[in-house]
């Protein structure tokens, strides 16, 4: 069958109930959504469909149909990130950093709908991914400077606006 | 494959001079030097000025051989050398380097002293000094403990300062002047008249020449990195999905498999069959291993799969068969035959118990803990040209060498173990026992790599837990505090428990059973601390700040009892009761950035704990609100001193991220036995603290302490009691038992 992973077509040969997350690590080398409970308690295994983050520990790959697929390799890279990713790293985020991709896949869902979440909002979505090292007060302040930030490049007219995209990535 | 646990063969390198030996410093005071680990793996005519340095066509490479488990020891680490051998931190990669014993840890050793860890007679500090010769005998290549910085400050600098004094006299040979008129800066060597040479073009002639037998360390005035916030190298990589944690490891015709061992914890497999599972999609072979079976396959869901299919007969667990059974098997080990150490004994306790009009006393206990790193259990074993080689996350990669030879009978020259980064750890990854399993099914698969993933579910019920404990203390109090305390804890030993599996003798007392309890520096004139071993098989083992985890709680509870019981207040009788002066500072630190003693909201409380832990004092102040008759957090407030703050900004991280962890378990962490069996098997069942759930928490670090120290552990010990003690403030509910959920309710 074919997915549509980061932009582009893959075909993998697997079992339909096979879940996603087993295909984008062990079939497509894919390696940033990472595996912690298999039943989606942990959420680091967090990917977009369309745009929502689901858990792909427990999404069959036949689920996902020709729905587009953005793991966290798909908003950015270490030379170029993305504003949410960007955030993270000037908050100092990380500690072991297992759980981060899960975590900022959640958030950039959140902040791509909510560009100006209250504190009660970053609760009601942040609050289905673990992370054991206790990194929550740095997560909750990068998501607030993350998200001033996507608010400027929302006030901007439109070309300054991808400008701006330009240089935060 | 990342540049962590690889050093590339493109490397040419300076002339080869170990530093062991060669310098006047104490730390390599031994007669026999340790060969240089990195000479090994050099391309022809390379070598490796010291172990912790390499220069290559790219750049420069430190060697950090502690392992990354989210401490951010790679980043602080490194700067050691870097500010001595003056680059920055963004000009050098870092990797882990091989397993070497070249790379042992002293100051690991030192905790596990009777001597309380701000002791500075001279006892003590010969006891210091005498075991760093068996940590160098062992040659054990070890992270935990808290103690890389401690092990690191000064040996690390001096290789950065032994590299930086032959660079510099090569340019002094190359130039014809004299090394005084040389300066060096951002990996150059810069003369008097402008003249600017590379470390990288001045490797090679740099090689051959011998550092002086006296170097100068940098004053701290004049550090440019150390003592100030940097970033963590780690981070980018960690915020993008780049970072190779031992579970991405990928390898060409990689094979995948999973594991089901006795779920009654080392006892054996009578029989099992997996007919089911050999003819599954994607399964490649079943191999019966260590009491259990082991199944490869293409993918590591299909090795999930198949192993779920298995149907065992599993032999009966050698140790009590439930809950119930283990706590009655520590309430009845308060036995003089039981007794393991009496490291406090001042005054005349008996005598203040007998003479006095009142006596207050109770009972606290704490239940068994998984480290639950968030990683699960893995392995990548490649047996392939009579050499093995594995990546593993592991806190003591020597230890793995050792197995390997076991298990395969190779030479240890034919072995090389990759430390990967890890996805957490908490004490977890001091086991061996995931590698030994990947190892043992590489040999099934000759020449193949094999990736053996844990389930969660396995990870969750083969752990090794930290102990179910019990305290029991009577006080006599006097108007400004307590005259007498007779503190009494039991609990297994996790020294025995540990050292047993790495084959490894541990003769003595268990310092764990009382640590952070019979070492807090509070002035008590008839104190006495009684520790008590519970012996059974059952297995234990360090969990973030080990037996202070559970002695902080009992320790700080009392405290707070006793403060109470005179209606004095916990903030004030513990400054009053202070012996050692930055200790006292922290409590009062952590009093004004609380604001103790000034007025809440409805509703709102606060409790105050201290714990002395791997020499650093930390004092929690916890800010509660009860909203409906539960409990929310609030506020937490830290402070701790840690002698020399390396990196602030990370140090803050580390007691944030301790203080978090403490409340975790202090809240909800809670694992049980049944039949055996351990019955959480997942974060459903055993849950974590929540985003909803984390407090703000304001962090101050304090440098009064006599010499450095880490801090992976200590933000943790008084994280529980804190809270504890800010529910009875709030409420007048005394909770004597972890975890506090069991008692009330939480927001």
């Amino acid at each position: 069958m074919k997915i549509n992973v980061n932009g582009q077509s893959r075909e993998v040969d697997v079992a339909p109930d096979m879940p996603l997350l087993w295909v984008l690590r062990d079939e497509l080398n894919i390696k940033g959504p990472k595996f912690g409970c298999g039943i989606a308690q942990c959420r680091a295994c967090t990917v977009h469909l369309n745009g929502q983050p689901v858990p792909s520990c427990s999404l069959p790959v036949s689920a996902v149909g020709d729905g587009k697929i953005t793991t966290i390799e798909g908003l950015g890279s270490p030379d170029a990130m993305s504003v949410v990713q960007a955030a993270w790293v000037e908050h100092q985020v990380a500690q072991c950093g297992y759980c981060q991709p899960g975590q900022i896949m959640t958030a950039t869902a959140l902040l791509s709908s909510n560009s100006n979440p209250s504190d009660d909002e970053i609760d009601t979505a942040m609050s289905a991914n673990l992370c054991r090292c206790g990194t929550y007060p740095r997560i909750r302040a990068a998501i607030k400077t993350a998200a001033s930030i996507i608010r400027e490049i929302e006030l901007l007219p439109t070309d300054a606006a991808s400008a701006r995209e330009g240089e935060s990535s | 494959m990342s540049k962590l646990g690889t050093i590339t063969r493109r490397t040419f390198l300076f002339g080869s001079v170990a530093i062991a030996g060669g310098l006047g410093f104490g730390f390599y005071k031994y007669k026999q030097p340790i060969d240089n680990p990195l000479k090994a793996d050099l391309a022809d005519g390379s070598s490796a000025l010291t172990p912790y340095l390499l220069i290559d066509q790219n750049g420069i490479s430190i060697i950090v051989p502690r392992a990354e488990m989210g401490q951010g020891v790679q980043t602080t680490l490194a700067a050691l050398v870097a500010e001595e051998l003056d680059v920055t931190l963004d000009q050098v990669n870092v990797i882990h380097g091989p397993a070497s014993a070249a790379y042992f840890n002293a100051a690991v050793l030192e905790e596990a002293l009777p001597f309380s860890s701000i002791d500075t007679g001279t006892m003590a500090n010969g006891m210091r000094k005498f075991v760093h010769v068996p940590a160098k005998l062992l040659g054990l290549q070890i992270t935990g403990g808290s103690s890389s910085v401690a092990d690191a400050y000064e040996k690390m600098r001096v290789s950065g300062a032994a590299a930086r004094n032959v660079l510099v006299k090569a340019a002094a040979q190359q130039l014809g002047v004299s090394t005084s008129s040389l300066r060096t800066e951002n990996g150059s060597v810069i003369s008097s008249n402008g003249e600017t040479i590379s470390y990288l073009e001045l490797a090679a002639a740099a090689g051959a020449i011998k550092p002086d037998s006296e170097l100068q360390l940098k004053p701290r005035s004049a550090w440019k990195i150390l003592g100030k916030s940097q970033n963590r190298i780690d981070i980018p990589a960690k915020s993008t999905g780049a970072a190779e944690f031992g579970i991405d490891v990928d390898l060409p015709n990689m094979v995948y498999a999973s594991i089901r061992v006795n779920p009654s914890l080392g006892a054996a497999m009578n029989s099992y069959d997996a007919s089911k599972a050999q003819s599954m999609r994607g399964v490649k072979k079943v191999v019966e291993i260590d009491n259990g079976v082991a199944v490869i396959a293409s993918n590591t869901w299909y090795a999930f799969k198949a192993v779920n299919t298995i149907e065992f007969d599993w032999a009966t667990a050698d140790y009590p068969l439930d809950t119930a059974a283990h706590l009655k098997a520590v309430e009845d080990s308060f036995t003089s035959d039981n007794q393991d150490s009496q490291f406090r004994d001042d005054g005349d306790v008996e005598k203040a118990l007998k003479n006095a009009d009142q006596i207050i006393s109770a009972e606290y206990k704490v239940p068994y803990l998984p480290h639950a790193p968030l990683e699960p259990m893995n392995a990548t074993a490649w047996l392939h040209d009579g050499k093995l080689e594995v990546w593993a996350g592991t806190q003591i990669p020597t230890q793995a060498v050792k197995e390997a030879v076991k298990i395969t009978g190779l030479e240890q020259s034919n072995i090389k173990i990759h430390t990967t980064l890890m996805g957490g750890s908490f004490g977890r990854r001091l086991e061996m026992d995931y590698i030994i399993q990947a190892i043992k099914v590489a040999v099934e698969m000759p020449d193949i790599p094999v990736k053996l993933t844990w389930t969660r579910e396995e990870d969750m019920t083969h752990d090794n837990y930290r102990p179910i404990g019990i305290a029991r203390f009577k006080a006599v109090v006097g108007d400004t505090g307590p005259t007498a305390i007779d503190l009494q804890l039991a609990g297994a030993s996790v020294n025995a428990s540990q050292m047993g599996r790495l084959g490894i003798p541990a003769a003595g007392p268990d310092i764990a059973i009382v640590q952070a309890a019979w070492d807090q520096p509070y002035g008590v004139e008839n104190f006495r601390v009684t520790g008590y071993r519970v012996k059974n098989d059952f297995p234990v083992s360090s969990w973030r700040s080990v037996g202070s985890s559970q002695n902080g709680f009992f320790h700080e509870s009392m405290m707070d009892e006793i403060a109470h019981s005179k209606n004095l207040d916990p903030m004030q009788m513990r400054i009053g009761l202070m012996t050692h002066e930055p200790s006292r500072k922290v409590l009062e630190a952590v009093a004004e950035m609380s604001g103790w003693g000034t007025d809440l909201a409805e509703g709102h409380a606060r409790g105050v704990a201290f714990s002395l832990s791997f020499g650093v004092p930390a004092a929690e102040v916890i800010e509660i609100a009860i909203i409906d008759g539960k409990v929310k957090i609030v506020n937490a407030f830290a402070a701790v001193d840690v002698g020399t703050a390396l990196d602030p900004r990370n140090i803050e991280a580390q007691v944030m991220g301790g203080l978090n962890f403490g409340l975790a378990a202090a809240i909800m962490g809670d694992i049980s036995i049944k039949d055996g069996q351990i019955q959480e098997t997942n974060f459903h069942q055993y849950r974590s603290m929540r985003f909803y759930q984390a407090p703000a928490v304001e962090v101050r670090v304090l440098e009064n302490g006599d010499r450095i120290r880490g801090i992976g552990e200590p933000g943790t010990p008084p994280a529980a009691p804190a809270l504890a003690n800010a529910i009875f403030a709030a409420t007048g509910q005394r909770i004597r038992e972890l975890p506090l959920s069991k008692h009330i309710g939480f927001v």
